[in-house]
């Protein structure tokens, strides 16, 4: 089998590299993380003429080989390491028509290495309706490479790109420019002390140890004994390059492209007129925003239910179909609710992220984060903190792997910090059955209900306590920022079908694969601890048994009674009946703390698990409700649900950090157990020492 | 000294001059460089951030960079 070629996609952002990349692999893409960091790597298999095949990875977007950012840095460590197995035997820059001379720039740097490059200029269809031309064959001679024009739009020119891929090496692997101009003598001295390597190389590698740190690469060493330029220096060398090359490009691009600016961007200037006016731009962006509020949540309701359904029959088909035993019952109550724990989340994550990579695709994203910038700058977050922070009131897991595009490390990291305060779907099953139970059925002026207003007090509440921390955290923690603002405004675009169908496949993927496995294995845990327990606990029928029957009660009863009991002594029981003494000055008794432990898996599993301890045989909530009305502080001999404890629950809910699935997120994208874990602890004790306050105040 | 941060809407100007230590890298390459044309094409609401158009491209950044970059306008 001939050998395949690996093929390597660079571009700017916004040059629609991702969408070439769908065009040549089509759905035979393999999405993973680059070892050690959460950088996306996609690859993909491309068929070539002759039978010969192509892999073909896509490289996160970049400006230039100085690195500034992780998704950057990848791209470089590539490049210089000609033994990953990844290094690429062409690469295909990816240029875009209407920004080409900013695009060049990072061909000129690539072409320099020594690789051969193709150019493939992208959105070629616009060349008519904005009066460009270009004169590609004098461009190929100038840059003595082969271009070719494309449309992922209109999908022309593929069928050519895949001709060049193939004849690949007949491609000239002459430099752009002299690299040893930008500074003769440094450069001279370089090639003494390294005769054998090439000078644009060495140059990169020890730029790159200035730009971001030393890294652990296998690529080249340099001995510390060469003494390089000081690192000002170098930063000044590295401005006088992208100045060299800037002309290099100017001056080639006068010659061979031409742009008749009388009828450009009339269209595009019209609607951003709109679209970011200081009025219009915030009443529909907000208009936006509910929208997708609405479809996650209420619209993905739909598919919840269903599949919440299907899943209790079919765990309920496992265990009439299954031998009963303990294995029986672990794939039963442990294994399938994990399961369905994960895939209930899909409609949501899918409607979020189909909404925003249409905001991303048509370029409105930019806007929104134009407008809002100066607000979240003052609580030191960045304008790009707002989606994660509106997705959050969905759901906090994929609201905080939409923080990504915050390049700024510190905002990225205070956002996802914050994002779990806003109130997310879970907590509603929670807020609504206590709100119900001690807030009375009351209106204020006769139209607003008090129950109602109390849940948007909440929702208020989970917002403010977000934007608050994000400023307190903002003056506590000390990273240094490297990164700065600045954001491309691309042109507005009509967002392409399958590029969105692509992202929303792939980011559910992700959430599956990644925080998946977590919430499976949480569950499973819970169900060992719920399903044993020590002496007591294995002689439970009897015990239930014997006590039903000396007290003549009736025996109809005896299953739950049983269940109820079990619970009692079962690992998760104890461990209630141990931070009891917790949770009493909050108001709560052991059954509530067993409900808070089992919530830590997931909020919702609160009103479940209550029900099952209370031995109510059915889900159904008003039949809980009744159940928890009913009960009696054993102290006090007042409703264990009354105004004090109630509010202190909600508090507690409001603030407490309990969901096992969001810090498993949160380790994944800050790549640390760090900050989920003192996440985990701030958030708790904000939870309990308000819910504290609130009963002692309220009892 | 007249900056991009005190360009008016419209108005285009010639780059002059940048403060090199502290105008970071990544904003020269994306064409903001002495010689290059420059213009300002929205405010944000809140008067920041700057939207403009630099050798063709646009973006948009924070005053406070803006203010590094010194421009003369051009008639």
């Amino acid at each position: 089998m001939a050998r395949q070629i690996n093929v390597a996609l660079i571009g700017n952002p916004n040059t629609g590299k991702t969408s070439v990349f769908n065009q040549l692999t089509g759905l035979k893409q393999k999405v993973g993380n680059y070892p050690g960091i959460t950088v996306e790597k996609k690859q993909g298999i491309c068929s070539l003429p002759r039978g010969l095949k192509a892999t073909i990875l896509d490289l996160p977007g970049t400006y230039s080989l100085n690195a500034c950012s992780l998704d950057e840095n990848v791209v470089i460590e590539l490049l210089l390491n000609k033994n990953d197995k990844d290094f690429p035997d062409v690469v295909i820059v990816v240029a875009d028509i209407e920004n080409l001379k900013r695009n060049l720039l990072l061909f000129t740097q690539i072409k320099d290495l020594g690789i051969p490059t193709i150019l493939a200029i992208n959105m070629a269809d616009q060349m008519a309706r904005k009066a460009i031309s270009v004169n590609i064959k004098i461009l190929e001679e100038k840059l003595q490479t082969k271009i070719v024009l494309i449309s992922s739009r209109k999908n022309t020119g593929f069928e050519q790109l895949k001709d060049l891929i193939t004849n690949y090496s007949f491609l000239s692997t002459k430099p752009c420019i002299n690299a040893s101009q930008i500074a003769p003598d440094y450069f001279d001295r370089l090639q003494k002390a390294f005769p054998n390597q090439e000078l644009y190389k060495l140059w990169l590698v020890i730029n790159q140890d200035v730009n971001f740190g030393k890294l652990n690469r296998q690529t080249l060493v340099v001995p510390t004994d060469f003494k390089t330029e000081s690192n000002a220096n170098l930063k000044r060398l590295q401005q006088k390059e992208t100045i060299l090359r800037y002309l290099f490009i100017n001056k080639i691009l006068k010659e061979t492209v031409l742009i008749d600016k009388g009828n450009a961007k009339d269209f595009q200037s019209k609607l951003d007129r709109i679209l970011i006016h200081k009025f219009w731009g915030y009443i529909i962006f907000f208009s936006i925003l509910m929208l997708i509020f609405q479809a996650i949540f209420d619209w993905s309701r739909y598919p919840m239910d269903f599949i919440d359904v299907q899943f209790a029959a079919l765990s309920e088909w496992t265990k009439t179909a299954l031998p009963e035993g303990v294995f029986t019952n672990l794939i039963a109550e442990g294994i399938i609710p994990g399961l369905a724990g994960v895939i209930i989340f899909i409609p949501q994550i899918a409607f979020l992220f189909f909404f925003i990579s249409i905001l991303e695709e048509t370029g409105y994203m930019s806007r929104v984060v134009f407008l809002m910038d100066k607000i979240m700058r003052r609580f030191g977050l960045s304008g790009k903190s707002v989606v994660p922070l509106v997705s959050g009131t969905a759901c906090a897991i994929p609201a905080i792997m939409a923080a990504r595009n915050i390049e700024s490390w510190k905002e990225r990291l205070i956002t996802i910090l914050v994002t779990p305060l806003t109130t997310c779907s879970a907590r509603l099953p929670v807020y609504l059955i206590i709100i119900s139970l001690v807030i009375p059925q009351q209106r204020i002026f006769g139209i607003f209900s008090l129950q109602g207003i109390t849940l948007m007090l909440l929702y208020l509440l989970g917002f403010s306590a977000a934007i608050f921390s994000a400023f307190l955290l903002d003056k506590i923690l000390t990273i240094k920022n490297k990164s700065f603002f600045v954001i491309e405004m691309p042109n507005y675009k009509f967002p392409l079908p399958k590029n969105i169908i692509y992202n929303v496949i792939e980011k559910t993927k992700a959430f599956i694969f990644g925080a998946g496995k977590i919430i499976m294995a949480i569950s499973i845990v819970l169900w060992v601890l719920a399903s044993f327990g020590p002496g007591d606990f294995n002689k439970a029928k009897e015990i239930v048994s014997a006590k039903i029957a000396s007290q003549n009660l009736s025996s109809e009863n005896l299953d739950t009674e049983i269940a109820s009991f079990k619970l009692e002594n079962s690992y998760i029981g104890i461990m209630g009946k141990a931070i009891e003494p917790v949770v009493k000055p909050l108001g709560f008794d052991w059954k509530i703390g067993i409900a808070l432990i089992s919530s830590f898996a997931a909020r919702e599993v609160f009103v479940g698990t209550l029900a099952t301890i209370y031995s109510v045989g059915s889900n159904e909530e008003e039949t809980i409700k009744n159940r928890m009305a009913a009960e009696i502080n054993p102290v006090l001999g007042t409703p264990l649900f009354n105004f004090a404890s109630g509010i202190s629950l909600l508090l507690f809910y409001a603030f407490a950090m309990q969901c096992m699935s969001t810090l498993a997120i949160v380790k994944q994208e800050t790549n640390s157990w760090k900050w989920p874990i003192w996440q985990f602890f701030s958030l708790t004790t904000i939870a309990y020492i308000t819910a504290l306050i609130a009963y002692q105040l309220l009892k | 000294m007249l900056t991009i941060a005190s360009l008016k809407i419209g108005q285009h100007a010639i780059i002059k001059d940048i403060s090199i230590d502290v105008v970071p890298l990544k904003l020269l390459e994306m064409g903001c460089l002495p010689g290059n044309e420059v213009s300002l094409i929205h405010i944000a609401p809140l008067k920041d951030p700057l939207f403009i158009d630099i050798n063709g491209c646009h973006m948009a950044i924070r005053k406070e960079m803006a203010k590094l970059i010194e421009v003369e306008l051009i008639s």
